[in-house]
C-alpha cells in the first residue's frame, strides 16, 4: 500500500501509523428537549429554559420526546446504518456541578442506531470508507461559567437536557486530513437531514477525538482521548500534536497512559486532565423511569421513505445527469444551500454555465460582502434571470459581470438593469457597420499588417471595436463583419 | 460476587457519600448480605426468558416536540443559596 506509507510520521525509528477514532456530539434540532417540554433555542437568558425535569427536582419523571427519536433513526439512515427497533437508556453516573441529576440519561449496551458507513473523499480525489460504531441519543449537560466571579463558576441549565446524538465513528482514520474530510461530510449529512444545523461555534457540534500510534500493521496502541473538541481545524490540530507526542514519548522508551486530554486553541497543544480519571467509573445501570425504546417498522420505513437527496447521490446525479466534473459536483453538494441555489439557477439552463457562474462570480461575491449563500445578495432566480439575458444574445458575458456587480449593490433585477443603464448588446449591424469603417479607415498600417498575415491582429480590431461600443457590440458580430471587410 | 472495605470507600466515593472508616467494615457486611440475596436469583434458568422492564405491559409514552415548560427561572433557582443574576453559583471548578 504505498498510498499508506505518504502518511505514515516519520520517526527516528522508523514509520509510525496514527488510528483515530471519533466521537462526535451533535445536537439534535428539535423545539423542546429530549425529556421536558423546556425550549432548545441557542442565546436565550440564563435557566429561562429549564423545567422542573432538566433541574432534578424530586420526583419529575423523563417523558422522551418523539421527534428526537424520529431525528435519531433519519440520521441513521443517511448513515447507512441499521437501525434499532428495541433500545434501552440507561444512567451514567458522575458528579459536576453542570449535571444536576448526578447522572446523564444515555444509552449504553444496546443504543438506538447500530454500524453504518461513510464514505469521505480526499483531496487527492481517492475516497475512503469510514465506519460508524454506533449512534445513541443522550442529554447534554448544563453549561459552566468559569469566567463571571473570582471564586465562583456560573451554572446556566438551559442546555440541561438537550438532546444530543452521539455519533461514534470506529478506529478507520489514519491521517488529520481523513479525520476532517470525516467530520466535514458528517455535517454535510446532518445539514441535509435537517437532524442537526451542525454549527460547531455555537457548540451544536463537538468531537472527542480518540488518538493512538502503531507500527504499520501491528496491534492498536494505547489511546487517549481529547474532549470537546469543536473546529474542525481544532480537530485536526489535536490529532497531529497528539500523535507527534505519542511518537516522541514511545521513542524515548515511555508508555503511552490511557487518559483524558484537554485541547488548548490558544497553543494548539494538548493536556492531561488529570482530575477526570476518576470519573471513569460510570456505574452503568438501566434508568427504571424509562421504558425500552420501541420503534415500530412502518416508522423506520416511512422515515427512510421521507429522506431528502443526500449530497453523494446528489453528486452522483449532478455528474450523470447534467453533464458537472466530479470536482464541480463535489464542490456544489457540500453544503445543502449551496446545492440548492445551483439547482434553481440551473433548472431549465445550461447546468456547466450555471455552475460556473454560482462557483466563480458568485462566490467572489459573497467573499467580498462576507454573505452567506443561505442569505445570498442576489437571489438564485435573479441570477438566472442574468444567464437568460446572455443566453438570448440581450447582452454579453463580459458585460454580465458589471451587471451581476450592480444587482449585488442594487438588488434589482439583471433586466431592469441592462434597461435602465442601456447596455443591451448592440446586434444591428447598420450599427456596428460604420464602427468598424472608421476603424479601419483610421488605421491603413494595421490593416495592411492583417492583409499581409498577421492573422493576430484581429484581436485588436475587436478590441477597438468593443471599446467605442462600451462593450455592448456582439463580439461574434463584430468579429466577423471584420473578417469579412478586410479580406477584401 | 463480594465486596471488601477498600471497595465500599470507593463507592461511597464515587457516589459522594461521607463513609467513617470505622462504618466500613459493617457496611461490607450488610453489602454482602445484599449481593448473596440477589445472587439467588442465578439458582433460575433464565436462558430463554427475556428481561422485564415494567410490571404492567405498556410502551414507553412518547411526547410531542413542543415547547410547553420552562420560563420559571425564579422557581428553578429558589433553592439555590447564592444564586447570583439567575445562575446558580458553585466554588470555581475550572480545569
Amino acid at each position: 500500500m504505498a498510498a499508506d506509507s505518504a502518511r505514515y510520521i516519520d520517526g527516528a525509528t522508523g514509520p509510525w501509523e496514527v488510528v483515530i477514532g471519533l466521537e462526535v456530539h451533535a445536537q439534535v434540532v428539535s423545539e423542546s428537549k429530549l425529556f421536558s417540554g423546556a425550549a432548545t433555542a441557542f442565546g436565550a437568558d440564563p435557566n429561562t429554559q429549564v423545567s422542573l425535569v432538566d433541574a432534578a427536582m424530586p420526583g419529575m419523571l423523563p417523558v422522551i420526546n418523539g421527534e428526537c427519536v424520529r431525528q435519531a433513526v433519519r440520521t441513521g439512515l443517511g448513515l447507512n446504518a441499521r437501525i434499532n427497533a428495541y433500545s434501552i437508556f440507561d444512567r451514567k453516573n458522575y458528579f459536576y456541578p453542570d449535571l444536576p441529576f448526578g447522572y446523564q440519561i444515555s444509552q449504553f449496551k444496546q443504543p438506538v442506531v447500530g454500524e453504518g458507513v461513510v464514505t469521505v473523499e480526499l483531496a487527492d480525489g481517492t475516497t475512503r470508507d469510514i465506519g460508524i460504531e454506533r449512534l445513541h441519543l443522550e442529554q447534554d449537560a448544563g453549561k459552566s461559567l468559569h469566567d463571571q466571579h473570582p471564586q465562583l463558576t456560573y451554572i446556566d441549565l438551559n442546555r440541561a437536557g438537550v438532546a444530543l446524538m452521539e455519533i461514534v465513528s470506529k478506529p478507520d482514520m489514519r491521517s488529520a486530513e481523513e479525520a476532517g474530510a470525516y467530520v466535514r461530510k458528517l455535517r454535510s449529512i446532518l445539514r441535509y437531514l435537517g437532524t442537526c444545523d451542525g454549527n460547531m461555534e455555537e457548540g451544536s457540534m463537538r468531537a472527542d477525538v480518540n488518538v493512538s500510534v502503531r507500527r504499520p500493521g501491528d496491534e492498536f496502541g494505547t489511546r487517549t482521548e481529547t474532549k470537546n473538541v469543536n473546529s474542525v481545524r481544532f480537530i485536526q490540530q489535536t490529532i497531529e500534536y497528539e500523535a507527534q507526542r505519542q511518537v516522541d514519548v514511545l521513542e524515548a522508551g515511555g508508555e503511552i497512559v490511557q487518559e483524558t486530554r484537554l485541547f488548548d486553541p490558544g497553543s494548539g497543544t494538548t493536556r492531561s486532565m488529570r482530575s477526570k480519571e476518576e470519573a471513569h467509573d460510570y456505574r452503568y445501570f438501566p434508568d427504571p423511569d424509562l421504558l425500552p425504546l420501541e420503534i415500530p417498522e412502518a416508522l423506520i420505513e416511512q422515515l427512510r421513505s421521507e429522506l431528502p437527496e443526500l449530497p453523494d447521490a446528489k453528486r452522483r446525479r449532478f455528474i450523470a445527469e447534467l453533464g458537472l466534473s466530479d470536482y464541480d459536483a463535489g464542490v456544489l453538494v457540500a453544503e445543502r444551500e449551496m446545492a440548492a441555489y445551483f439547482e434553481t439557477v440551473a433548472e431549465g439552463r445550461n447546468a456547466k454555465i450555471a455552475a460556473n457562474w454560482v462557483m466563480g462570480d458568485l462566490q467572489s461575491h459573497l467573499a467580498r460582502t462576507g454573505r452567506e449563500i443561505a442569505d445570498p445578495p442576489v437571489s438564485a432566480a435573479q441570477l438566472g434571470g442574468l444567464l437568460d439575458l446572455i443566453a438570448d444574445d440581450t447582452i454579453s458575458g463580459k458585460i454580465a459581470k458589471d451587471v451581476l456587480q450592480a444587482m449585488v449593490e442594487t438588488g434589482k433585477d439583471a433586466a431592469q438593469i441592462v434597461e435602465e443603464r442601456g447596455l443591451r448588446q448592440v446586434t444591428d449591424t447598420g450599427e456596428i457597420e460604420p464602427v468598424i469603417d472608421e476603424i479601419i479607415a483610421a488605421n491603413p498600417d494595421k490593416v495592411a499588417e492583417f492583409q499581409a498575415g498577421r492573422d493576430k491582429l484581429i484581436g485588436w480590431f475587436v478590441g477597438q471595436a468593443m471599446q467605442r461600443t462600451k462593450g455592448k457590440a456582439n463580439p461574434k458580430m463584430v468579429n466577423d463583419l471584420l473578417q469579412a471587410k478586410l479580406k477584401r | 460476587m463480594s465486596v471488601d472495605k477498600a471497595t465500599v470507600a470507593r463507592i461511597a466515593h464515587l457516589a459522594r457519600i461521607g463513609v467513617a472508616e470505622d462504618e466500613l467494615e459493617h457496611l461490607a457486611g450488610e453489602l454482602n448480605g445484599i449481593l448473596q440475596w440477589v445472587e439467588q436469583l442465578g439458582e433460575i434458568d433464565t436462558e430463554n426468558t427475556p428481561p422485564m422492564t415494567a410490571v404492567h405491559d405498556q410502551g414507553l409514552p412518547w411526547r410531542e416536540d413542543r415547547v410547553d415548560d420552562g420560563n420559571k427561572r425564579d422557581d428553578i433557582v429558589a433553592n439555590a443559596p447564592d444564586g447570583v443574576d439567575g445562575f446558580f453559583t458553585v466554588p470555581k471548578v475550572v480545569e
